[in-house]
């Protein structure tokens, strides 16, 4: 049987070597071009081609145009029904994250065989922890900019009996702070976890397959389990589409959600 | 016991947190389908909540594999 090792996929490679920068109050910090760096630029510039395309606004709107309408129609719906009418302020914002990690996590499906294959920058904790963190910072900015201290009414339920009122703040407190660790775990381990039963069965494949072309005879027999994990290969294919589209939608939506918490803090919204 | 394959065992124990996941992810769709199929004009605007349950549910399991990953590999 061939090795398996699904998780070389996930390891980062430098393509261009850059010196470490010293950064005060950081330490040395490498900031070279690696693998996962490239295949994000890749993306963002993806993305910006897409929509020099797509926002042509053509009254009766192409296929490309289509799509981004669609895009912006369902970030537009989430954003309007979360916040509220003040959710177009922040719609660049959530529109930008969609599509960004979307884009990563469709890409990380390409594979060029004997070329190259794509990285999955999202299946990094790096990079899922930067978003969320950017998302969380961008919700305590929010918060104190339009409420003041009064941001820490978050952490204090309303018509809660006086008794049982600290433990609430404390779960409350706790809620909030793992956030966004709930929002890097869950991109970081849908993406890994997806591509890792994908490197699995695609292993499958090629050893049962080797093995029993090689050893011929009864072991021909082998090829039946191969052709069955080919077949999953190609659901689970299927499968990671829909994963890698819906986790870039919850990321949007849970977005709005932790911003519509301090956008209409008090209303009761 | 060998501790690597302890590491295995304890690393197999801990995707049983999966099952709690799984449980309440064929409750919140069941429940769902239960509710769309009751009320279909309903159904298409409790679709984002329904994502949104799904990966607060969700986040639990792969908290799990994420405790697995850290006992095989740390």
């Amino acid at each position: 049987m061939a090795a398996i090792d699904p998780l070389h996929q996930f390891a980062i490679e430098k393509v261009v070597a850059l010196p470490p920068v010293n950064i005060p109050g950081l330490g040395v910090i490498d900031l070279s071009i690696t693998n996962s760096v490239v295949a994000m630029i890749i993306a963002a510039v993806a993305i910006c081609l897409f929509f020099a395309v797509a926002g042509k606004g053509q009254v009766v709107p192409g296929r490309t145009q289509a799509v981004g309408e669609a895009m912006y129609g369902l970030v537009d719906g989430l954003t309007s029904s979360m916040i509220g009418h003040e959710g177009k302020k922040y719609f660049p914002f959530v529109f930008t994250l969609f599509v960004f990690i979307m884009t990563m996590n469709l890409f990380g499906l390409l594979n060029f065989v004997g070329v190259a294959h794509m990285f999955t920058p999202t299946s990094q904790v790096a990079v899922t922890a930067a978003l969320a963190l950017l998302t969380i910072g961008l919700v305590i900015v929010v918060g104190f900019a339009k409420n003041g201290l009064s941001f820490f009414k978050l952490f204090v339920p309303s018509g809660v009996p006086a008794a049982i009122l600290p433990f609430l703040v404390v779960i409350e407190v706790i809620s909030f702070l793992v956030r966004p660790l709930t929002l890097t775990l869950r991109l970081f381990g849908n993406m890994l976890g997806g591509h890792v039963v994908l490197a699995i069965f695609g292993s499958f494949v090629a050893a049962l397959g080797a093995y029993a072309l090689s050893t011929g005879g009864a072991a021909y027999a082998a090829l039946i389990p191969s052709v069955l994990s080919f077949t999953m290969v190609v659901a689970l294919t299927a499968l990671e589409l829909i994963v890698g589209f819906l986790q870039a939608f919850v990321f949007a939506a849970l977005a709005c959600v932790y911003l519509n918490d301090v956008v209409n803090l008090g209303h009761g919204h | 016991m060998d501790v690597h394959a302890a590491k295995y065992i304890g690393a197999g124990l801990a995707m049983l947190g999966m099952i709690g996941a799984g449980i309440g992810l064929g409750n919140l769709f069941g429940s769902y389908l239960q509710g769309a199929l009751r009320n279909p004009s309903a159904a298409a605007g409790e679709r984002p909540m329904l994502f949104l349950g799904m990966a607060l549910t969700e986040a639990l399991g792969i908290f799990a594999l994420v405790i697995a990953f850290i006992i095989l590999f740390v």
